[in-house]
């Protein structure tokens, strides 16, 4: 092949899905000047899965991309057709933000937005190679027809594309998902330099038009009438524009599957990659799950311009044969015609361990990971990590210092110190319960755990970050003003209390302690408080849970405080673990493995006990300079 | 992992020594052994000058007194560990020093770690280098013994039973968790009754454990037993006799020995926590009558009672008034110097006990048969015991009071309304102490559960 000089760019993007956009945007953003490589430019920013946006600890994620300066809130904002506050009902601590998205819409936005940003370049091209000099710094990249481009940074970003394996039934092929061309020779290049790859696999159900449901015989889910934006800066969201429905598998459903379980390639050995717990297909609910008579089956449209249905709840690799069988058994789906078949796919990606929480390769400088190509799952996974690969390859290009989270201020913080010190054996999914500080991480004060960083970046334009001063000195000012201040027995008081059967008063009593009884709250109060300034809906509710929930907040603080102790207790670089006397043989290779930053993160490696932990303080006390 | 809190912890060899120290370091062990402390005119530990000793009485939470103690308080940094530093000399034995123990653990303290005070000391720059080598084979060896102890009784009974509180928690927390993280899935919630039944269930049972923890835990502590008997009738004697040592004073002065003295001594194959106490009379000696009061004290806690009866006397008030005090304890009857003659009345004696052995420590007399009896009455088998079975099992308590605490704050937390979400933290904090018995951790295996019992998943 003849190749030629194409370029010169700090920072490559290879891959342009959730986490490559993000990466290209936030690298752009900041000044780099950027490339971005898709192998097909209609797939940009693609949902090959469920066309949807959030959910628990996903809606989190995407709420600190938008804080940080991120597109995703924003981009499904504009873009949504129905969107619904998950857990209401469960206290605001763990609402969650879930919306259907315009699958089509969601990625012409997204590109349109990328075309228009200043110091970005998008070329769709596969990338075949990246040249990595001397020491391992990441050199240059080369398109397939070609073209070489000298960088300066690489982010690779390629989901399920690289080595990428579709499989139905007996029948298997190499390919990216929705019918793209796969990655394959990029894999072996990242083999060559050293790094080694594994195999992972998800999977996605069939779609089916919807002129051939029957919708009479499903349940109907709206949406929410009041509807919270995931982007702190939107200020008009619209409104939702379909219903989904949900319907059930039954004992036919499943006696179709097990009858023809043996055709599985789940079960005939013919799948090697790990896939997802939480991502089961049918069959393997079915199998695990027997003495339950059905399952739930969600029908979600993909957009407005289109009558294609996703059948969420029925991944299959199955063949097409019993596919079509089974979505026929069921409820409103009797005549069904199915557009797109079930699939399996399996891909190749790192052992995130090799990442530090930069997501830089320990020892490729320069190339760095992010998405699935990690070990992760989810769209909402992928951008946040894209963000922050994007925002630490343009600071190390633009000489700054580097930008990382941790556990303690945000689930993006907990996402890469999982994957990073803790490593991952299946796709990682984010779930709250990852998270030990998730009371103080919750969805409705992303802003205030994270816009002053992105400010701090440049990510967060003066205006933006003007207004979110503003609300946090509001609240600041208005939970001092009601802990200051005191109703008493009045008539009108002693009614409201009455109106929501809390304990009446005899006395004068703060009405910070009233909002604290769980019956009552700080906007039922709002007859009883004359001197109330008028503040938005936003930090109202701020007011409320901070006021409310302070007992807990507190307990998560302390916990908090002890954890970033060890976190600032920096081990050297260079330290070498052969040195310190007293170690475990186990524990020596495994620091030595994940190579910990600091005192915090080593004591979250498997395999390293407290007494190693012990042994190795005294030893950093000893060498302290 | 803290590095910072407030430790404490027995620094004397346990079960030895006429005093024990209790030593507390941490920037709250002023503030700590406060809560325990109370002198007779109202002075503080915290208003202590730095370096002095202050005279008065470890105290429960109620307020009543566990024993006379002498505490030092020494203010950072010229202490051991370069922190504050508050120790509480009081009278040696196992049963007022673990109680004592106890009562600074449950005031906020942390049971340290073997080694640890060395290692602060380090850690704190008042050791040089060449001493870490040292200390970091302290931590080895004391964890990997440690260890043994702690594998050894996780196969028992009692780590059962954590075993099924923490499975029970984690199926309550994975309940509440699966529903959040999995919010549209079709799954049965439990109702909020029933996770605060299942939260008050663990409760009552890590109560039961931290009560079988006080009570005996006979396999692990041995067997608690005071030598009871009227003045002068030989008890010194028979603890010189069964622990081979001249331990108490023994003279032929009646009223000589005034505080218990307590010594562990394996006998038939179990293991005794022997307290010699004071004589017991009716007295009007004010310094005798606290020994009096004591005797009966420890007398009450006992498992066994080992009643010394006079085989040169009949029996008289002094004997009658001790064996009214026994009220059905499990009791032997040792009638002492029963080289000539059996002056008491053994029928009144089989009223308090059908265990009379006619014995004489000057003769070694009976000695096979108390051993005899001891065995027949607590054997279990082949128990192996261990030097670190009562630091163990402290530190076993010392978990299971966090985690009664924690499952506390969630029940009042529940009970008053608040939703059921924002209890993981308690529940969560219940789960890791109970983790710390048994080294496993927590997020990680919540997950698991859910993926495991529970079937999720678009």
């Amino acid at each position: 092949m003849r190749e030629y000089y194409a370029g010169e760019y700090d920072v490559a993007v290879i891959g342009g899905g959730h986490a490559g956009c993000e990466a290209a945007l936030a690298s752009a953003r900041l000044g780099a000047s950027t490339i971005l490589f898709v192998i097909n430019m209609d797939t940009l920013a693609n949902m090959p899965c469920n066309p949807c946006i959030g959910g628990t600890a996903k809606g989190h994620l995407v709420r600190e991309i938008d804080a940080l300066g991120g597109e995703m809130g924003k981009n499904a904002d504009k873009t949504f057709i129905q969107s619904r506050m998950l857990n209401k009902g469960k206290g605001p601590a763990v609402y969650s933000l879930r919306v259907q998205s315009d699958r089509r819409k969601y990625q012409d936005e997204m590109k349109h937005t990328l075309e228009n940003t200043a110091n970005l370049d998008l070329k769709q091209a596969e990338i075949v190679e990246i040249e990595f000099d001397d020491v391992g710094a990441v050199k240059s990249v080369l398109t397939k027809i070609g073209a070489r481009y000298k960088v300066r940074c690489a982010i690779i970003a390629t989901g399920t594309y690289l080595k990428g394996k579709v499989i139905v039934g007996d029948v298997s092929y190499e390919s990216g998902p929705d019918g793209v061309f796969p990655a394959n020779e990029l894999s072996e290049c990242l083999k060559r330099a050293g790094i080694q790859v594994r195999r992972f696999k998800t999977g996605t159900p069939a779609r089916v038009n919807r002129n051939s449901i029957d919708f009479s015989k499903m349940e109907v889910q709206v949406g929410d009438e009041d509807i919270t934006p995931f982007s702190f800066e939107t200020d008009d969201i619209g409104e939702n524009k379909v219903v989904c429905h949900l319907t059930y598998t039954n004992e036919e459903t499943h006696n179709i599957i097990k009858d023809n379980l043996h055709l599985s390639p789940l079960y005939s050995g013919m799948i090697e990659g790990v896939g997802p717990r939480y991502c089961p297909s049918i069959e393997d609910k079915v199998v695990r799950f027997a003495d339950k008579s059905r399952h739930q089956l969600f029908v979600e449209p993909m957009g407005l311009d289109t009558e294609e249905m996703y059948i969420q709840g029925f991944s299959s690799s199955l063949p097409e044969e019993v596919q079509i069988k089974m979505l026929h058994s069921v409820a409103g789906l009797e005549n069904a015609k199915m557009m797109r078949t079930a699939y399996a796919i399996e891909y190749d990606c790192i052992d995130s361990t090799m990442l530090r929480a930069t997501l830089e390769f320990k020892s490729y400088p320069g190339l760095f990971g992010a998405g699935q190509f990690n070990g992760s799952s989810g769209y909402e996974e992928a951008a946040a990590q894209g963000l922050i690969a994007g925002i630490n390859a343009a600071l190390k290009c633009l000489g700054r210092g580097e930008f990382t989270l941790d556990r303690s201020e945000s689930y993006i913080g907990t996402l890469i110190d999982d994957l990073t010190i803790k490593g991952t054996n299946e796709p990682y999914r984010m779930m709250t319960s990852r998270s030990e500080y998730r009371l103080l991480l919750r969805q409705d004060n992303a802003d205030l755990r994270l816009t002053e960083k992105g400010y701090k970046l440049g990510l967060i334009a003066e205006e933006r970050y003007r207004r979110f001063l503003k609300k946090k000195k509001d609240i600041e000012d208005e939970i001092a003003r009601v802990e200051k201040k005191s109703v008493g027995p009045s008539p009108m008081v002693l009614d409201l209390l009455n109106e929501y059967s809390s304990t009446p008063i005899t006395t004068g009593i703060k009405l910070g302690e009233l909002i604290r009884r769980p019956e009552l709250s700080y906007d039922i109060l709002a007859p009883i408080d004359s001197d109330r300034p008028e503040l938005d809906k936003y930090t109202a509710e701020q007011v409320n849970i901070q006021i409310k929930y302070d007992g807990y907040i507190k307990k998560q603080v302390a916990q908090v405080e002890q954890f970033k102790k060890l976190e600032l207790k920096k081990i050297p670089k260079d330290i070498n673990y052969d040195d310190v006397y007293g170690l475990r043989i186990e524990a020596r290779q495994k620091l030595d493995k994940i190579r910990p930053e600091s005192v915090g993160q080593a004591s979250r490696i498997s395999g390293v006990s407290p007494a190693d932990m012990n042994v190795l303080m005294v030893y950093l006390q000893g060498h302290k300079a | 992992m803290r590095i910072d809190d407030t430790i404490a912890a027995v620094s004397t060899p346990a079960g030895r020594g006429g005093i024990s120290i209790i030593r507390i370091s941490g920037a709250e062990a002023i503030a700590v052994a406060d809560k325990v402390f109370k002198n007779e005119y109202g002075k503080t530990l915290s208003g202590a000058v730095s370096h002095t000793i202050t005279h008065g009485f470890a105290v429960r939470e109620d307020g009543s007194v566990i024993d006379e103690v002498l505490c030092t308080v020494m203010k950072a940094p010229h202490t051991y560990t370069k922190e504050d530093v508050v120790e509480i000399n009081c009278h040696g034995g196992i049963i007022s020093t673990r109680e004592i123990l106890s009562a600074v653990l449950g005031s906020g303290a942390r049971l340290a770690q073997p080694g640890e005070f060395t290692k602060r000391a380090f850690l704190n720059g008042r050791m040089d280098l060449c001493e870490a080598e040292s200390v970091i084979d302290i931590i080895n060896a004391k964890t990997s013994d440690a260890h043994s102890v702690s594998v050894h009784q996780l196969k028992g009974a009692l780590s059962e039973s954590i075993g099924k509180i923490r499975e029970r928690l984690l199926m309550l927390t994975a309940h509440l968790q699966v529903l959040i993280d999995f919010a549209d899935e079709d799954l049965e919630p439990l109702s909020d009754e029933e996770y605060l039944a299942g939260i008050k269930e663990a409760y009552t049972d890590i109560e039961k454990l931290i009560y079988t923890a006080d009570r005996g835990k006979i396999l692990k502590d041995g067997v608690k037993t005071a030598i009871v008997g009227k003045p002068n009738v030989g008890k010194s004697s028979l603890l010189n006799l069964l622990y081979g040592d001249d331990r108490a004073i023994v003279t032929d002065i009646e009223g000589t020995t005034r505080d218990a003295i307590e010594e562990t001594v394996s006998l038939g194959g179990v293991m005794l926590n022997l307290a010699d106490t004071a004589g017991i009379r009716e007295t009007s000696d004010a310094i005798e009558k606290i020994g009096v009061e004591k005797s009966k004290s420890i007398m009450e806690d006992a498992d066994l009672v080992i009643f010394m009866a006079d085989a040169t006397r009949p029996l008289d008030p002094n004997d009658e008034y001790i064996m009214k005090s026994l009220g059905g304890k499990n009791t032997i009857v040792l009638i002492n110097k029963s080289e000539g003659e059996i002056k008491p009345d053994t029928a009144i004696l089989k009223g308090i006990s059908d265990k009379i052995i006619e014995f004489s420590v000057k003769e070694k007399k009976g000695l096979d048969v108390l051993e005899k009896t001891i065995s027949e009455m607590f054997s279990c088998g082949e128990i192996a015991q261990s030097d670190d079975a009562v630091v163990t099992s402290v530190r076993h308590k010392d978990a299971l009071i966090k985690s009664k605490n924690a499952l506390k704050s969630a029940i009042e937390a529940i009970e008053s309304g608040i939703e059921l979400n924002m209890t993981f933290i308690d529940i969560e904090n219940a789960i890791s102490a109970l983790g710390e018995i048994t080294g496993q951790t927590v997020a990680e295996e919540i997950v698991d559960k859910i993926f495991h019992s529970f079937c999720v998943g678009k």
